[in-house]
């Protein structure tokens, strides 16, 4: 259980990080158009977009070893305090505005973490047949 | 187009969810992934075809994310495309026959209360 709670603050954190840097770095580059992969291309040779593309690579794989010890139910409430997080830190580090009705969201958030906080992490048999 | 994005980025991070919880509970179990070097385990995932797919998905999810990202606040992308969570709460209790609790369905409901908050 104790491995499975450290994968969980590993997975928010870098998530967390990964995409506040993500974030940076595209608003560098400033609009591109959905359909236009020359304008991703020149998106990604910004530093901070590389490193926030790192570090959610991190977080893919982290993300997926917690999921094949716990629930997808569990791991997504728990893992939704990410969006407290990146509030928290667009107001803090970007200026970004947090009105009253999204601070009742971050309660929300928080209680419905603690909430499936407090139900066993897995719930389904481990599989017989492993494909290693 | 904000709202398509949104859309997009739901649907498949839904679905790759549901696809990379049932590959990797099908790659190995939790001891054996304690003893396996991290270069194996990397290696089973990247032959293992319903990660794949999820994979796929959530690349798709991706891109779209990036392109949301150029266009709004981090503040509104991140908790806008968090509207799945009912739908994986559901696919969770059918598809992989997760004993959903009373307790995850309102944790579930409160995080998408919450992020829809989050998001105006």
């Amino acid at each position: 259980m104790g491995k499975t709670w450290g994968l969980t603050v590993t997975a928010i954190l870098t998530n967390v990080s990964g995409d506040l840097l993500l974030s940076r770095g595209m608003h560098h580059v400033g609009q591109i158009v959905f359909v236009s992969p020359l304008q991703y291309l020149r998106a990604f040779a910004n530093p901070c977009t590389i490193l926030g593309i790192c570090i959610l690579v991190c977080w893919l794989v982290t993300q997926l070893t917690l999921l094949s010890r716990a629930d997808l139910s569990f791991v997504l409430p728990i893992t939704a305090s990410t969006y407290i997080l990146i509030a928290l830190c667009g107001h803090f580090l970007f200026d970004e505005q947090i009105s009253a009705a999204q601070w009742i969201g971050v309660a929300a958030i928080s209680m419905g973490t603690v909430l499936v906080g407090c139900t066993p992490a897995r719930t389904t048999k481990p599989h017989p047949e492993h494909d290693l | 187009m904000k709202w398509i994005l949104v859309a997009v980025i739901s649907i498949c991070t839904a679905l790759g969810d549901v696809l990379n919880t049932a590959g990797m509970k099908r790659q190995v179990g939790v001891e054996e992934l304690d003893r396996r070097s991290p270069y194996y385990v990397v290696l089973g995932i990247f032959r293992n075809r319903l990660v794949l797919g999820g994979l796929g998905m959530l690349a798709i999810s991706f891109f779209a994310f990036v392109a949301l990202l150029s266009i709004s606040n981090v503040s509104f992308a991140v908790p806008a495309t968090a509207s799945s969570y009912v739908l994986e709460a559901t696919l969770a209790k059918f598809v992989l026959k997760e004993s959903v609790t009373w307790h995850r369905w309102a944790a579930a409901s409160l995080v998408c209360c919450g992020v829809a908050l989050l998001s105006r």
